[in-house]
């Protein structure tokens, strides 16, 4: 699905990931956690595209194909999905007509006929059960004036309608209640199968309560430390960062920056 | 930021697709102006006495004008003395009575531009008065408005067949002593629309004027007017293009509108005048002036513009509100690319009690188009318990463009309140990327946020014309038809 080779990036001439390596297998959920700036959203942006993020080194293959070679909606439309960790709000445009306009685009891509808005609408309503999502929501601008937990389940729900292949969550679970991490961890374990795969970005331990992860990548200035199975996920919440980077400085005496900051 | 605004520059550069030129035989008058031009149009046109003397009055009046420095916009100086003031396309006839006698080379046009005019492939419910260049080619539907006392033809029929109105209602907004362009149009305007809505009548269609330049060289100066007695109701649209060419053209009109007790006026525009090219030559300036007189009790007229077009715009339809709790509006979207200028705005002048306003602007600059929002709200002694809203909103696309705001307030009373507000922001990145990351093109993307943009005034348009709005402002961004 997705194999990451020595991955090199940097913004604004700041080198931000050093050398990553990640292999995602279909099927697969990977959890990757870290402390704040290690790079976690600068790898989700990198793999959506973002231009700002240039890539100095290494490469990128989606189902075989040079990830890097494609434009932003080239992707989108292959399949990838980033759930935003700060969704944007476009005011005036409807949530329902700007959703299928890019669902529409995905079927455009792959040679099926667009849906028109009657169908949609109902695969819509259909969908929004799933997520408990008020309907209101759909008739608002995109992201307008939602609260911080409505956009991130905003963005899960999009997810639903767009059926991902490879489905990257930045953060969806910070800023979310109790109830609405139930739900929307509910609906992303509703939309997993065998031939997707789903990359998680997280902080927090209790989202993998839900989503359990079959592995856990822990990134520390650009590169991954460390990855284990589900259980790393507890340690880190046990314990903290910090254990980590001993045995990683001690693996790699070169000099390493200071962790100011980390949990 | 740099590799942001060239993939936004990249999308703004746009093709102008009504730029092509009709081959027809047209008959001018020589270039220049003088008392002799302005007695020539009216002896073509066949005036009465009254119209050619008001004619004369206007143009000794405006020698002794200067023209205007104020507006945010700069051009070299006109050559009035360059300019054709008359052209029509050579009529066999005295003038067309049907469709059958216009030219086939006109309707033609006009069906490539999107107006067909045979009545029977109109767009249900829509009337059109076509001008072209200095006269108007074709009007439909007059006989089924006219079963209900509707009177929809060109300025010259108008003239013609109802003399007492013209006498009665011409100027009576508008003046000839107004501006510098007010004062030119009077003197030469060629053509335009009429329309006359009896008392208590609600016209049940839309009525549309359509205007097209396309001699070279020829300024287009045509004059609406627009009447609608007591309680009844009209929605009146407006649509403008011309050829590509290297020279700028001069469109300078004068819109006038006239509401009696309980009458309501909807008046909208779409002009997309062609622009200049990409290096800023060529495009017409668009100097007009638009008024409507809230005369009676309850009057309602309602203005929206979506401007894209023209090298310079220079326009301010305005209201008065003399009649006590009489409604005026202001809807515009005014977009500005390449080396495009706009300065344009409105004034609300309250004068009778409990009247309303409100301003909606939403301004769009790209490339290096430079956009100002001039407004002006005043409130008489007399307009107790009056209220204004304005608010000013201002897109930029790129950085090598402007957008500037010139409110005036002035309120003569304490029992009234103005409010206004405004914003500057810029076409977010972010944006883009969201929608891209969800599979659009950077295209739809920036169309669909500036339409979002807009949607507050493109939902004061009748709807086919808003899905039109849409499109062109759609193209207008684009390097393409989406
Ligand atoms: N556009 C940018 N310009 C300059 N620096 C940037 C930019 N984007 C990211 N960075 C820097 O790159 C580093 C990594 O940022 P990134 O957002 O990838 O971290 P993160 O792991 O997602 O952190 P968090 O857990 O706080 O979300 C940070 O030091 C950040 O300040
Ligand atoms: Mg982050």
């Amino acid at each position: 699905m997705l194999e990451i080779k020595n991955l090199h990036a940097q913004v604004e001439g700041k080198k931000i990931l050093k050398g990553l390596d990640l292999t995602i297998q279909p099927g697969e959920v990977h959890a990757i956690m870290g402390p704040n700036g290690s790079g976690k959203s600068t790898l989700a942006q990198v793999l959506a595209g973002r231009n700002e993020y240039e890539v100095t080194e290494g490469e990128v293959l989606y189902n075989g194909h040079n990830l890097l070679d494609l434009e932003p909606e080239e992707r989108a439309r292959e399949g990838v999905f980033l759930a935003f960790q700060y969704p944007v709000e476009i005011p005036g445009v409807n949530s329902t007509y700007f959703l299928k306009a890019a669902f529409n685009e995905v079927r455009k891509h792959r040679g099926e006929p667009e849906l028109d808005a009657l169908d949609f609408l109902s695969l819509v309503k259909e969908k929004m059960k799933v997520l408990e999502l008020p309907q209101s929501l759909l008739n608002r601008p995109v992201n307008e004036g939602f609260s911080g937990g409505e956009k991130k389940r905003n963005e899960i729900f999009q997810m639903a309608v767009l059926e991902p292949k490879l489905a990257i969550l930045d953060e969806t679970d910070s800023g979310l209640d109790i109830d609405a991490l139930r739900l929307v961890a509910e609906g992303v374990n509703k939309l997993k199968r065998p031939d997707n795969s789903q990359l998680i970005i997280t902080h927090y331990q209790r989202l993998l309560d839900y989503i359990v992860p079959d592995f856990v990548h822990v990134l520390y200035d650009g590169k991954i430390i460390k990855t284990g199975g589900k259980r790393l996920a507890l340690d880190l919440e046990e314990r903290g960062y910090d254990w980590l980077l001993h045995e990683y400085r001690a693996q790699t005496p070169s000099q390493q920056p200071s962790l100011a900051g980390a949990r | 930021m740099s590799t942001s605004t060239e993939t936004i520059e990249q999308f703004i550069n746009r093709e102008y697709q009504y730029g092509f030129v009709t081959d027809v035989e047209s008959d001018e008058a020589p270039r220049g102006l003088s008392e002799d031009t302005v007695r020539l149009i009216s002896h073509k046109k066949g005036e009465p006495k009254f119209l050619l003397e008001w004619r004369l009055k206007a143009y000794r009046y405006w020698l002794t004008m200067k023209e205007p420095v104020w507006p945010n916009v700069h051009y070299p100086k006109i050559d009035y003395q360059n300019i054709i003031y008359y052209s029509a396309p050579k009529q066999k006839t005295d003038g067309p009575k049907s469709l059958d006698e216009v030219d086939p080379k006109l309707i033609e046009t006009y069906k490539k531009l999107g107006i067909p005019l045979r009545e029977q492939e109109r767009l249900a419910g829509v009337a059109v008065d076509a001008v072209f260049d200095s006269v108007s080619v074709a009007t439909t539907f007059k006989g089924k408005l006219g079963e209900m006392g509707i009177v929809f033809c060109s300025f010259s029929d108008a003239v013609k067949e109802h003399p007492e109105l013209i006498k009665k209602y011409l100027g009576s907004v508008v003046p000839y002593t107004d501006n510098y362009f007010a004062a030119l149009n009077s003197a030469v305007y060629s053509d335009g629309s009429f329309c006359y809505i009896p008392k208590g009548v609600k016209c049940p269609m839309e009525l549309s004027t359509y205007f097209r330049i396309n001699a070279v060289d020829t300024g287009q100066f045509e004059r609406t007017l627009i009447v609608a007695e007591e309680g009844s109701s009209v929605s009146y649209l407006e649509g403008c293009t011309a050829p590509r060419r290297d020279t700028n053209q001069l469109h300078a009109a004068v819109v006038e509108i006239v509401a009696m007790d309980r009458a309501e006026v909807k008046y909208s525009t779409v002009q997309n005048w062609y622009p200049g090219d990409e290096m800023g030559r060529g495009g017409i300036y668009n100097f007009v002036t638009k008024r409507g007189l809230c005369k009676g009790v309850c009057s309602k007229i309602s203005w929206t513009q979506v401007e894209t077009g023209s090298a310079i715009t220079w326009k301010y339809p305005s209201v008065i509100l003399k009649g006590d709790q009489s409604v005026g509006e202001f809807y515009s979207v005014a977009l500005t690319t390449n080396y495009q200028q706009a300065d344009t705005g409105t004034k609300m002048v309250h004068i009778g009690k409990n009247t309303r306003s409100t301003i909606i602007s939403k301004g769009i600059s790209a490339g290096r188009g430079q956009n100002s929002y001039r407004g002006q709200v005043k409130v008489m002694r007399s307009a107790t318990g009056s209220r204004n809203f304005s608010q000013c909103d201002s897109l930029l696309l790129g950085d090598k463009c402007g957008a500037h705001t010139f409110p005036y307030l002035e309120v003569k009373n304490t029992s009234s309140t103005v409010e206004h507000e405004a914003s500057t922001s810029k076409i977010g990145e972010d944006q883009i990327f969201y929608c891209r990351q969800r599979g659009l093109s950077t295209q739809d993307a920036i169309n669909m946020i500036v339409n979002g943009y807009c949607k507050e005034v493109f939902r004061q348009l009748p709807m086919e014309f808003a899905v039109e709005a849409q499109k062109l402002l759609g193209v207008s961004l684009e390097g393409s038809v989406g």
